[in-house]
């Protein structure tokens, strides 16, 4: 019975949200129920919306790693945005300065390296800082995401910039070659396949492997970890290394898979929305893909929303908040509710 | 007399099931107005259930609770504390770097926004008068011992004006000096107002000496109620387990001793604010002998032990495991058989959200059977494990499926004792490992302990009950401000002089 809490308590906060959304809603003069029309049409809609919405999952589903994985021992990251952007960038830096030197293969092989080693690293000097400094890692990811962001832009507007670039500084491209291509004749990119191998990947780690097990003992209570003898500061960088490098590959796509160039476009927003993602999925790697599915549907509408309500862009953003605060709010209702009351398996 | 209700509390049929668990079935209790009531039980009997259910934190499955013979249904802590009910619970809930005025002030339901701050001291002043605990005021509560913050834990509740006050297991913190006067003080209350007090405790000394009535659990369901003065603490024994108990006395058998099994060098470990609270401490113990530490809690024994299980680093100087330099990595613990049992094991020993299968393996997960191919677990495995050891040391229930944090104390204590003690055991770190047992768990850890001894253990026994190490070591130690300050053997101790090194005199 305490496996049905896990998944009636983000529903219902899922529901709550949509209500405090189309409050909102109504309150800009539209009728809440047309635009969750619209939404659901935006979103799953169609074949067409089906594409938008999978492009845009597959990032998170990469993203959302970042935050689940450190919480699984305990930490509470949000640096994906920086690791997107640390791994857009290596994946740029080898992308441009290997063009025409090796086949495509390599090429590609080595930017996915290259993203997942950087954006791993950025995010293990976070649990490194924690573990062996004490320094709070929610604060010191939030930091280096603008340490990342600042070093994009630094670099794209002056030592990469493509002096072609007119209005918008970006790169010289790494290549039409070197790109990651659509999925058979769809508009969704083979991102998708990096970000399901991903979630598949790592949740046979955290559910199935000792070392899983061992993170969910140091998540769980540290003192016992230690009477264990368990390596805690190695497995916490660990899985800040591991959440980093998911959240690198994701940078690696918005540039080998959607821009072709390094510009300040790679800070899409994704890590952030990573974030949401976790914390809906309860840090469960297999729940992150329906949940990436849902978010980058309701990210999908925002140009129907556009259009038919004449709703501007960003209103998908603000149902994006609402349905983050109540998630965390109903965080504190784990264990109350009579389903909890039963004795049984957990997870 | 007729206005005046005889029963300040009465459950009525009360039940309570966690799924398919009975935790109580159809327990009926009366506490009389006035009186000082017992409620005994073996771990898991349903004691902290039952009382939870009368606080509102539990809504018992069936039942009534009658308040002054008025039926009212108890929805949650609030309406207990508006019908007059407080609660001290059996670990310390008060905020400890605030003041004993403040804590007191800041309990009070409906605080103002604004508190005048002078005009609550002077009202608090004018109840602690009529009351019968005196505890300074302005100190903070990090600065008292347990016996004066458990006061202060009571005085709590009695200045929300509570009339029926409950105590889960109030004196387990507490040295019998302790115990005796708090008890005494509350036995005296309840003869000179008519407060009523109702109290869990494994205790039967102060069940004999305290208690007015005395009801016993088993298993969830009321085994009876009698009054103290027309029975025995042997006949309260036989009522627990619905049997006569048997005694098992812990057996010392002559055992070659080892040398060079666990040997501290000069160690010293820091304290959570960085001050030394172990001061170069040197120390060996032999395999096959049970070296106890005693000391009055605070001095020291709480870090040792943490630095010993690997939860604290080492300040300086060295600890030595059959010789080798020793530093709590998961390979040396195991080429070793190092075992611990910290004091609170729940939450020094154990994750409270993972199931008891998994909290057995902790230990053993990495290696074969219960890992395979190089680092997949085997579940099965693990299960199958975790169902033999539960049988083997009766841990209650035997699911290994359910959380550990679920189960009552003892059976959790019984589940870090089958994981530590299973197998082979070279050094024994223990600490506390008796706290909140009933008799008869208590006698099964001992000879547990004591077993682990005669087969060739090193024992380290840290205890604030000296009367456990008097039983259980072949060498006393009496540590004092991070030292150790006497030796003596329980053969030949002396009390007053154990109590004066003890004291820091
Ligand atoms: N929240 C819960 N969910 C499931 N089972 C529970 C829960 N709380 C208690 N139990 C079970 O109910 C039974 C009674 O537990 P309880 O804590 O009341 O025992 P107790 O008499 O207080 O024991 P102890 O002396 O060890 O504290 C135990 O078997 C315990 O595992
Ligand atoms: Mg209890």
């Amino acid at each position: 019975m305490r496996l049905l809490e896990p998944l009636l308590i983000p529903l219902a906060a899922l529901v709550v949200s949509l209500l405090l959304f189309g409050v909102f809603v109504a309150l800009a003069g539209h009728n809440p129920l047309q635009v969750y029309h619209s939404i659901y049409r935006g979103a799953f809609g169609s074949w067409f919306s089906w594409q938008n919405t999978l492009v845009r999952a597959s990032p998170l589903m990469l993203t959302a790693m970042c935050t689940a994985l450190p919480a699984r021992v305990g930490l509470i990251v949000i640096g994906g945005e920086g690791a997107v952007v640390v791994g857009a960038l290596a994946a740029a830096l080898v992308g441009i300065g290997l063009n025409g030197v090796f086949a495509p293969v390599a090429v590609i092989g080595l930017m996915l390296l290259a993203a997942m080693a950087c954006g791993g690293l950025w995010v293990a000097a976070v649990g490194a800082l924690r573990h062996y400094r004490g320094v709070n890692e929610t604060i010191s990811s939030l930091l280096f995401n603008y340490i990342a962001i600042a070093i994009l832009n630094f670099l794209v507007i002056g030592p990469l910039r493509d002096p072609a670039s007119l209005n918008k500084p970006a790169s010289v491209p790494i290549g039409s070659d070197n790109m990651i291509g659509n999925i058979a004749e769809s508009s969704v990119h083979w991102g998708l396949a990096y970000g399901l191998l991903a979630c598949l990947t790592l949740w046979l780690v955290v559910r199935r492997s000792t070392m899983g097990f061992a993170m969910d003992v140091i998540g769980g209570n540290p003192r016992a970890a230690y009477l264990a003898g368990l390596p805690v500061g190695r497995l916490v960088i660990l899985a800040c290394l591991l959440g980093g490098a998911a959240a690198g590959v994701a940078g690696m796509l918005e540039v080998a898979a959607v821009h072709g160039r390094l510009s300040s476009s790679v800070n899409a927003g994704y890590g952030y929305a990573g974030i949401l993602v976790a914390f809906l999925a309860r840090h469960n790697p297999l729940a992150i893909i329906p949940v990436a599915l849902l978010l980058g549907g309701i990210r999908a509408s925002g140009g129907l929303l556009q259009r038919s309500h004449d709703l501007p862009d960003a209103t998908v953003l603000v149902l994006q908040g609402i349905i983050f605060l109540v998630i965390l709010a109903s965080e504190s209702l784990y264990g109350r509710t009579p389903l909890s009351q039963r004795p049984g398996v957990t997870r | 007399m007729s206005g005046r209700p005889r029963y300040a509390l009465e459950g009525v049929n009360i039940s309570k099931r966690f799924g398919h668990l009975r935790a109580l079935e159809g327990v009926s209790l009366r506490l009389r107005r006035g009186s000082f009531h017992a409620l005994l039980g073996e771990n898991g009997a349903g004691k902290s259930t039952l009382v939870k259910c009368i606080m509102g934190y539990h809504r018992p499955s069936e039942g009534q609770f009658l308040i002054d013979e008025q039926e009212q249904s108890i929805d949650n802590p609030h309406e207990a504390h508006r019908l007059g009910i407080g609660m001290v619970y059996q670990h310390f809930t008060l905020i400890p770097n605030m003041s004993v005025a403040e804590n007191l002030v800041l309990a009070r339901p409906c605080l103002p926004a604004r508190i005048d701050w002078r005009a609550e001291t002077r009202r608090l002043r004018e109840k602690l008068d009529a009351l019968p605990f005196q505890v300074p005021l302005d100190a903070a509560i990090n600065s008292l011992s347990a016996g004066e913050k458990q006061k202060v834990e009571i005085l709590k509740q009695l200045t929300l004006d509570c009339r029926i006050l409950i105590l889960d297991e109030p004196t387990s913190v507490l040295t019998p000096d302790e115990a005796d006067e708090v008890l005494g003080r509350i036995k005296a209350m309840t003869r000179e107002t008519d407060l009523s007090v109702l109290i869990i405790t494994h205790k039967f000394r102060e069940v004999m000496h305290y208690a007015d009535e005395v009801t016993v659990l088993r298993k969830g369901r009321a085994a009876g109620t009698t009054t103290v003065a027309g029975t025995t603490p042997a006949a309260l024994a036989g009522m627990m387990l619905g049997c006569d108990p048997k005694r098992m006395p812990s057996t010392r058998r002559e055992v070659a001793v080892r040398e060079q099994v666990l040997d501290l060098e000069r160690l010293t470990v820091l304290d959570d604010n960085g001050e030394p609270a172990v001061r170069g401490l040197s120390l060996s113990v032999a395999g096959g002998e049970i070296v106890g530490i005693a000391g009055v809690s605070g001095n020291g024994q709480r870090e040792l032990v943490q630095a010993l299980c690997g939860q604290r680093d080492i300040g300086a100087g060295c600890m030595r495991v059959q010789a080798e330099r020793f530093r709590a990595t998961r390979e040396e613990i195991r080429r070793h058989h190092f075992r611990c049992l910290p004091e609170e094991p729940l939450r020094n020993a154990c994750v409270p959200g993972m199931t008891i299968a998994e909290n057995l393996a902790l230990r053993e997960f990495d290696r074969a059977p219960y890992a395979r191919c190089g680092g997949w677990l085997n579940r099965a495995a693990i299960g199958a494990r975790a169902a033999a050891l539960i049988e083997r040391f009766s841990v209650s229930p035997p699911v290994p499926a359910m959380p550990i944090g679920q189960l009552s104390g003892g059976n959790v204590q019984r589940a870090v004792l089958a994981r530590e003690l299973s197998g082979d055991v070279s050094v024994l770190i223990v600490a506390n490992p008796c706290f909140g047992l009933d008799f008869a768990a208590v006698a099964e850890v001992r000879e547990r302990i004591m077993s682990a001894r005669n087969q060739g253990a090193a024992v380290l026994l840290v205890s604030e009950d000296l009367e456990e190490i008097l039983e259980l070591a072949d060498r006393l130690l009496v540590m004092a401000g991070g030292r150790l300050v006497y030796e003596t053997t329980p053969a030949a101790a002396d009390l007053t002089l154990i109590g004066q090194h003890m004291a820091g005199h």
